[in-house]
């Protein structure tokens, strides 16, 4: 690594290497962009577009747009944290999501997100769609009722487990993941699967460990999503 | 899991070298010989290309004309585009539910015919229009309608219907179509007698860098609509590493009210193959792709007869019109029903026989395109303009139109005018002149630019047509006096929730609350701070979505508030108890009153 890439988050000099995105400097530089399909050792997906931010005036997201010399990046602005509460809106009202009895609860990085970015209640109608839940495996159940489509589990059974084990089928808002068999249980799945193990919501759960942990210790019961990134900085 | 089945798939995956990215052309061939890709068949195919059985499912489950669930041998596609439904399409939906005796979206019990709903499929100028298999009915009444499913009922075949031919090569044995060119007004560059193939005989005796500064120094834009460089993607895509590289036509005009690539793929194909010869010859490809709507199915016989005359005559193929070296070769990739493909990377992604999911920006197509190789993907008339200026050369091209926006553009243009077609204008025409032209009386609006782009009022018919001022891929639709525009606007909105790929939050949902919100205004349950709540919205869609679909699709509503606003504040009213408009006390009321098996004593 014998170049260095200079360039501003929201005025500040923030250095990276050739071929980083936005995303994977900002975190090294401490500086926080909210996300939630990004999960790093993943291929980025680009797709929940939490993490817009303007590079020189134009929208980008952070997690697939390479760092370049000299760039203005803007992130923390309130035309783009209005933008990101939307899109988290979106999310609450197109699934049914009920963090008041749900296992991942305070573990959860959709709610953790939208406390973050201050919503207290989604501005928009709740669309109620018709999900599918799946408990056939014995160790794992898919509620496709929580699921945000942020594709890890896609990418972490195809890329890292090297199994295919999940896919999205369908489009628009009918768009939905799909197993490689009728059921979880016809796949080859496994709880010590990566994909079992990236969910930021509570669509792949591990049976028998929901509601393990008390509240009061739950990932981010105490500081807000972030905040692990945040502390890096000088 | 019949022997049949198994066979089908083996001789569909053979024939296209059990090749993965060649999964499109084996799903189509499976649906049409089979009435469905059902799960058995994914099975199937999977093994026989080695790939997971859900990823078969994802790429079928994708595109409208494929489906799991068996269809009709025969399936009627009634188009419900605005311009359709403007000219009757429902009656005659009515009068193919009726006739057949089964509703749209479902399919006869005896597994004949199935009856769907289709946007727009290129014929907005002789609307309302159907497809039955891969052939086109246009023009359709009721009455015609009726005597259709009668005929289709007691057996005949869906080729059997077409008793007259359209003009020009719609009556060519291997198209024997009944749809109509209407070309209206010709032009100087594309609509216009040429010595054929002057442009290639032209390009190869010159370097391909000098080919590509003549297209510098046109100013050629695409005219898919984006409007980006033509000459300029060629040198980023001949500068890109790689030893195989693509030329790709986008011939997948899906924008609701265009329908020009339809008459140039009919009446100007060997211009286009010629303009993607050069491209080859520029960028130092071998390989060109047509991405081919499949709702222009019914060209794609004649269209292939074309190629292997070019190739008999040296015009494709190895060492073309005798140049040692330049070979460039084209094959024709068909689609199955999805707007989004015509995003040249969603595009890049079904020929690659994937999902019609728009790719990860950067790289861009010029750096890592199709298969990963640096792709130039062009729309069918950026193509045949090459052609021409070639041809003539860049200072005679360059000085049509206007400064920012050279040559001249097809329009496809239709609704409330008494000409409806194709109009070849140069850039920098005027739109009330347009609109004369057209024959359009009492207008009240103009779509241009179809759905992803502007509707504009009366204020604005002065302006004129080019990438600085009202831009367009082409489509035009007239409105008169008599629609009404929040009806467009719901209809419009229908068509990108329909056609939304889903990857991306802001379009997937943000354009379904879009609707919600419009029909509810549309209900009457608007209120004045409605017009925020979709300006929000609007703007939250456009800015953050991933492709063009979402950065464009909320148009319909921005520019229906800019320039229609009084259509709005007419029906957005605040409610006189104090009440949002949307919450009606008596109907909220009604379970618990059933319940209670009294009415409410306050309401």
């Amino acid at each position: 690594m014998d170049k260095t890439i200079t360039f501003k988050i929201d005025g500040v000099d923030v250095k990276g290497c050739p071929g980083q995105t936005i995303m994977e400097a900002a975190d090294k530089a401490g500086v926080y962009i909210p996300r939630l399909c990004y999960m790093k050792d993943l291929t980025p997906h680009g797709s929940c577009r939490v993490c817009t931010v303007k590079v020189d005036g134009r929208a980008q997201a952070a997690c697939t747009q390479p760092i370049a010399e000299g760039v203005e990046v803007e992130n923390n602005t309130d035309e783009l944290n209005e933008k990101r509460r939307n899109i988290i809106d979106m999310f609450f009202v197109e699934g049914n999501h009920f963090c008041m009895f749900c296992e991942k609860s305070g573990n959860c990085e959709l709610q953790a997100v939208a406390y973050r970015l201050g919503i207290c209640a989604p501005k928009y109608p709740f669309q109620f769609p018709d999900r599918s839940l799946d408990a056939t495996h014995p160790d794992i159940f898919i509620d496709r009722n929580r699921c945000i489509l942020c594709g890890r589990c896609v990418n972490a059974s195809r890329d890292v487990d090297g199994k295919s084990v999940f896919e999205f089928v369908g489009r628009g808002a009918n768009k939905k993941i799909a197993v490689n068999s009728d059921t979880l249980a016809g796949t080859n799945m496994s709880v010590t699967d990566k994909a079992a193990n990236v969910c930021p919501v509570g669509a792949i759960i591990k049976k028998r460990v929901g509601f393990a942990v008390p509240i009061g210790k739950r990932l981010y019961d105490t500081q807000p999503i972030g905040s692990d990134i945040e502390v890096t900085k000088s | 899991m019949s022997e049949k089945l198994f066979q089908i798939i083996k001789k569909a995956c053979e024939s296209c070298g059990n090749d993965r990215a060649r999964l499109m052309d084996i799903v189509i061939a499976v649906q049409k010989n089979c009435g469905a890709v059902t799960i058995d068949a994914m099975e199937l195919i999977a093994k026989q290309v080695k790939v997971q059985r859900v990823d078969v499912e994802s790429v079928v489950s994708f595109y409208s004309f494929l489906s799991k669930e068996e269809k009709g041998k025969i399936v009627i596609r009634i188009c419900n585009d605005v311009v359709d439904l403007m000219k009757g399409a429902d009656n005659i939906a009515k009068a193919f539910s009726e006739t057949l005796g089964i509703k749209v979206g479902q399919t006869s019990a005896d597994g004949t015919i199935s009856l769907e709903y289709t946007p727009c499929i290129g014929l907005s100028d002789q609307a309302p229009a159907i497809l039955v298999n891969e052939v086109a009915i246009t023009n359709l009444s009721v009455d015609k309608a009726k005597s259709i499913s009668k005929a289709l009922l007691s057996g005949a075949s869906p080729e059997s219907l077409t008793k007259e031919f359209g003009d020009g090569n719609n009556s060519d044995e291997l198209v024997r179509s009944m749809v109509k060119n209407n070309i209206v007004k010709k032009g100087s560059v594309i609509f216009v007698e040429r010595v054929a193939e002057a442009g290639l005989k032209k390009a190869i005796t010159l370097k391909p860098e000098d080919v590509i500064s003549i297209i510098k120094s046109s100013k050629l834009r695409g005219r898919g609509g984006a409007g980006f460089p033509t000459g300029m993607k060629w040198e980023f895509t001949r500068a890109a590493k790689g030893n195989k590289k693509y030329v790709v036509c986008n011939a997948d005009e899906g924008e609701p009210g265009t329908f020009k690539d339809r008459v140039l793929l009919t009446e100007k194909f060997d211009m286009l193959c010629e303009g993607m010869a050069i491209g080859g010859y520029c960028i130092g490809s071998d390989s060109g792709i047509i991405y081919l709507r499949g709702e222009y199915s019914y060209l794609k016989a004649f269209l292939e007869n074309k190629l292997s005359k070019r190739k008999k005559a040296s015009l494709l193929g190895k060492s073309i019109c005798g140049k040692n070296g330049f070979n460039f070769d084209i094959r024709i990739q068909i689609g199955a029903g999805a707007y989004i493909c015509g995003e040249e990377t969603a595009l890049i992604s079904s020929c690659e026989g994937l999902r019609g999911d728009p790719k990860t920006r950067p790289p861009f197509p010029a750096q890592k395109g199709y298969l990963a190789s640096p792709t130039t993907v062009n729309n069918v008339e950026t193509f045949c303009s090459v052609a021409r200026i070639i041809e003539k050369d860049a200072a005679w091209y360059s000085v049509i139109g206007t400064k920012g926006s050279t040559g001249t553009k097809i329009l496809s243009v239709s609704g409330d005018c008494s000409k409806p077609g194709i109009y070849e204008y140069d850039f920098g025409v005027k739109v009330s002149d347009m609109l004369k032209d057209a024959g359009a009386k009492d207008t009240k609006a103009v779509l241009i630019g179809g759905p992803s782009g502007q509707l504009i009022g009366k204020k604005d018919f002065g302006r004129i047509i080019c990438y600085d001022d009202l831009a367009t891929g082409g489509s035009i639709v007239i409105f008169n006096s008599s629609r009404n525009i929040l009806e467009i606007v719901k209809s419009y909105l229908e068509f990108f929730v329909e056609e939304s790929c889903g990857y991306c939050t802001p379009c997937r949902t943000g354009n379904v609350l879009l609707l919600n919100k419009i029909e509810e205004i549309l209900e009457g349950k608007g209120e004045p701070s409605d017009i925020k709540y979709l300006e929000d919205l609007c703007s939250t869609v456009k800015v953050t979505s991933r492709c063009g679909l979402g950065q464009t699709s909320p148009n319909p509503v921005t520019s229906s508030i800019r320039n229609f606003r009084e259509v709005y504040e007419a029906v957005l009213k605040t409610n006189e108890d104090g009440r949002q408009p949307t919450f009606d006390i008596k109907a909220s009321l009604e379970v618990a009153e059933a319940l209670q098996g009294r009415k409410s004593v306050i309401y």
